[in-house]
C-alpha cells in the first residue's frame, strides 16, 4: 500500500516567529522549510503570480548593510504573498541621525508589522532585535555569522539538482573566514548528513573550523576530485588589502575556479555562487555562464525558498 | 475521542457513487473541453478514480490536476501555526477547459470558495462545476454541488469520515460522532 507523507508532516507545527539562522533549527525543521518551498515554486510560474495567502500581512526590510538580490527576492516573495512591504535603509533613514537598533525596531513595531527582515554589519544585531520587539525576525545577513536564507536557497538547490542531500559532497571554496553564507551553509549541510569540504588559503579558514564537522584542504584539486556541488565564495577586495593574501591574481591562480582547475573534478559537478560574482577573481565568466553553473537557479528557486519563510513565521505562535 | 461511528457507505457503494458521478459529467460536458481536478488530499484520489472510469468509455485524453488550496483560505490570519501548504499541480492551461472540481465531502462550502478564487488565478475556464463525494449540508456560503453521490444531512457535532485506499488502505464513509 501506498503511503501518503501526510501524517508525518502533520506532526511538524512550525512554532518559531523568528528564523536566525540554520545552527538553532533542526534537521527536520529545515526540511520542513525546503518541502514547502517545493509548494511556493509555481506560484512563480502562473500567469498571475501572487496568492492572497498573507494579505493584509505588513513586512518590513531593514537594511544596514548595501543589498541588490536579498532585498529584492525578500520583498518580491512578499509582494507574491499579497502582502505590503516598506523598506529602510540605514543610509536614508533616522540611524544616520544615531538612533539606537532597539529605538528603530520599536517605532517599526509601534506601526504594527507583522515580520522585520534585518541585515546588518554586527553579528547578533537580528536575535538582539527578536528579543526586543514582537513581530517576526528574519536574519538577511548578521556580520560574518549567519545568512540562513541563502543557506536554505543553496541547500534547495542542491536538492533540487542533485536529488538528495544526505552523502552529498560539497566543496565550499573562498573567504570561509568572513562569510555568512559559507556558515550557514556548514550547519545546514551537516545537519542534513552531506560531506563537506572547505578551501582557502590558511589566512580565510577561521581556527577550529573542524569543530563544525567539515574536511578542510588547502588545494583546490585534491578538494573537487570527488565533488558533487562546488559553491564558491565571493572573494572581497578589500580583504586582500588587510593583507589576507598577497595579490587578488595570486588568489585566482591558486584558489579561482576556472575551466582548468575544472579538470580535476567530476563531469557532473555543480557550480554554485551566491552572488555577486567577482568574474576573473574567484570565478571565471565561461564557469559562471557554463553548463555546469546553476548561480541562476539559485536566485530564482531563492524567491520560493523566502515565501515559504515569510509563510511559515509570519503564521507562527501567537496571534499579533 | 470518537464516540459514535455509523457507516454510511462501504467499498462497493463508493465505487457505485463515482460511476453515478462520472456517468453525469460524461452526460453533461463535452468531451473535448472536460478536465478534472482533484482539490488536495483525497479529492485527488477521487479525481483519479472519475478519470479512470470515464477513460474506460470516452477516447479522449481527461486533463488531471491537483489543487492545494491552503494559500486561498479566508481563516489564515485566525489560525496558527499556519496549515502546511502542499504543491498544485496542474499541467495544463485551463483556459477554455469545462472544469470539474471534485472533492470527498461539501459542507461549509469554504474550501470550495478558496478553490474557486485559486483557478481563476490559474485562468479562465469555460465553466467550473462541482462533484463531490458526500453532502453533507450546513452551507455557510451559497454553493451548490453540480454532481453529489450521496446527500445526507447531519448536525454541526458530528462530521463526515472518509476513507479512501489510496491514503487510508480502505475505502469506507461514515458519520462520526466525537465526545
Amino acid at each position: 500500500m501506498k503511503q501518503q507523507s501526510l501524517p508525518e508532516h502533520k506532526s511538524v507545527e512550525w512554532k518559531r516567529k523568528d528564523i536566525l539562522g540554520l545552527e538553532e533549527l533542526t534537521a527536520r525543521e529545515i526540511e520542513f522549510i525546503l518541502e514547502t518551498a517545493e509548494s511556493f515554486r509555481e506560484v512563480s510560474l502562473r500567469p498571475i503570480r501572487k496568492v492572497p495567502a498573507l494579505r493584509g500581512k505588513t513586512i518590513i526590510t531593514l537594511f544596514f548593510e548595501p543589498s541588490t538580490r536579498t532585498r529584492m527576492s525578500f520583498e518580491l516573495a512578499a509582494k507574491r504573498l499579497s502582502a505590503d512591504t516598506a523598506n529602510i535603509s540605514s543610509s536614508t533613514s533616522s540611524v544616520v541621525k544615531g538612533e539606537t537598533l532597539k529605538d528603530t525596531a520599536r517605532n517599526i513595531e509601534a506601526m504594527k508589522v507583522d515580520v522585520i527582515i534585518i541585515r546588518h554589519s554586527m553579528a547578533g544585531a537580528p536575535h538582539l532585535l527578536a528579543r526586543e520587539v514582537s513581530p517576526g525576525v528574519i536574519n538577511a545577513g548578521d556580520g560574518a555569522h549567519e545568512h540562513p536564507t541563502q543557506g536554505l536557497i543553496d541547500i534547495f538547490t542542491m536538492k533540487e539538482k542533485k536529488g538528495k542531500i544526505k552523502g552529498l559532497k560539497v566543496v565550499i571554496i573562498g573567504d570561509i573566514a568572513h562569510s555568512r553564507v559559507a556558515r550557514s551553509n556548514i550547519w545546514g549541510l551537516r545537519k542534513l548528513g552531506a560531506l563537506v569540504s572547505v578551501v582557502a588559503p590558511p589566512t580565510l579558514i577561521p581556527a577550529e573550523i573542524e569543530r563544525m564537522g567539515v574536511r578542510v584542504c588547502h588545494s583546490i584539486k585534491e578538494a573537487i576530485s570527488d565533488a558533487d556541488v562546488i559553491n564558491v565564495l565571493r572573494i572581497q577586495r578589500e580583504r586582500q588589502k588587510a593583507g589576507f593574501f598577497p595579490s587578488i591574481r595570486e588568489y585566482h591562480q591558486l584558489f579561482g575556479i576556472t575551466r582548468k582547475s575544472l579538470e580535476s573534478a567530476p563531469f557532473d559537478v555543480l557550480i554554485m555562487h551566491p552572488g555577486p560574482i567577482n568574474r576573473g577573481v574567484e570565478l571565471d565568466g565561461d564557469v559562471a555562464d557554463g553548463p555546469y553553473s546553476v548561480i541562476l537557479d539559485q536566485v530564482t528557486n531563492g524567491l520560493a525558498v523566502r515565501m515559504a519563510v515569510l509563510y511559515l513565521t509570519s503564521g507562527a505562535g501567537e496571534k499579533r | 475521542m470518537i464516540k459514535k461511528r455509523l457507516r454510511i457507505m462501504g467499498e462497493i457503494e463508493i465505487e457505485k457513487a463515482l460511476r453515478h458521478l462520472s456517468h453525469m459529467i460524461m452526460r453533461d460536458v463535452s468531451h473535448e473541453e472536460l478536465a478534472l481536478i482533484g482539490i488536495r488530499t483525497r479529492g485527488e484520489h477521487l479525481a483519479t478514480r472519475i478519470k479512470k472510469i470515464i477513460s474506460e468509455t470516452s477516447s479522449f485524453p481527461i486533463p488531471m490536476g491537483i489543487l492545494d488550496i491552503t494559500l486561498y483560505r479566508d481563516d489564515l490570519t485566525m489560525i496558527a501555526p499556519h496549515p502546511i501548504v502542499r504543491k498544485t499541480e496542474i499541467p495544463f492551461d485551463i483556459t477554455k477547459k469545462a472544469i470539474v472540481l471534485i472533492d470527498d465531502v461539501l459542507f461549509t462550502g469554504r474550501t470550495v470558495r478558496a478553490a474557486l478564487d485559486a483557478l481563476i488565478d490559474l485562468g479562465r475556464p469555460r465553466c467550473i462545476r462541482l462533484a463531490v463525494l458526500v453532502d453533507r449540508g450546513s452551507r455557510e456560503l451559497p454553493i451548490q454541488a453540480d454532481y453529489t453521490g450521496k446527500k445526507t444531512v447531519i448536525s454541526a457535532t458530528e462530521m463526515i469520515e472518509v476513507k479512501l485506499k489510496e491514503t487510508d488502505g480502505y475505502d469506507e464513509t461514515a458519520i462520526v460522532t466525537r465526545a
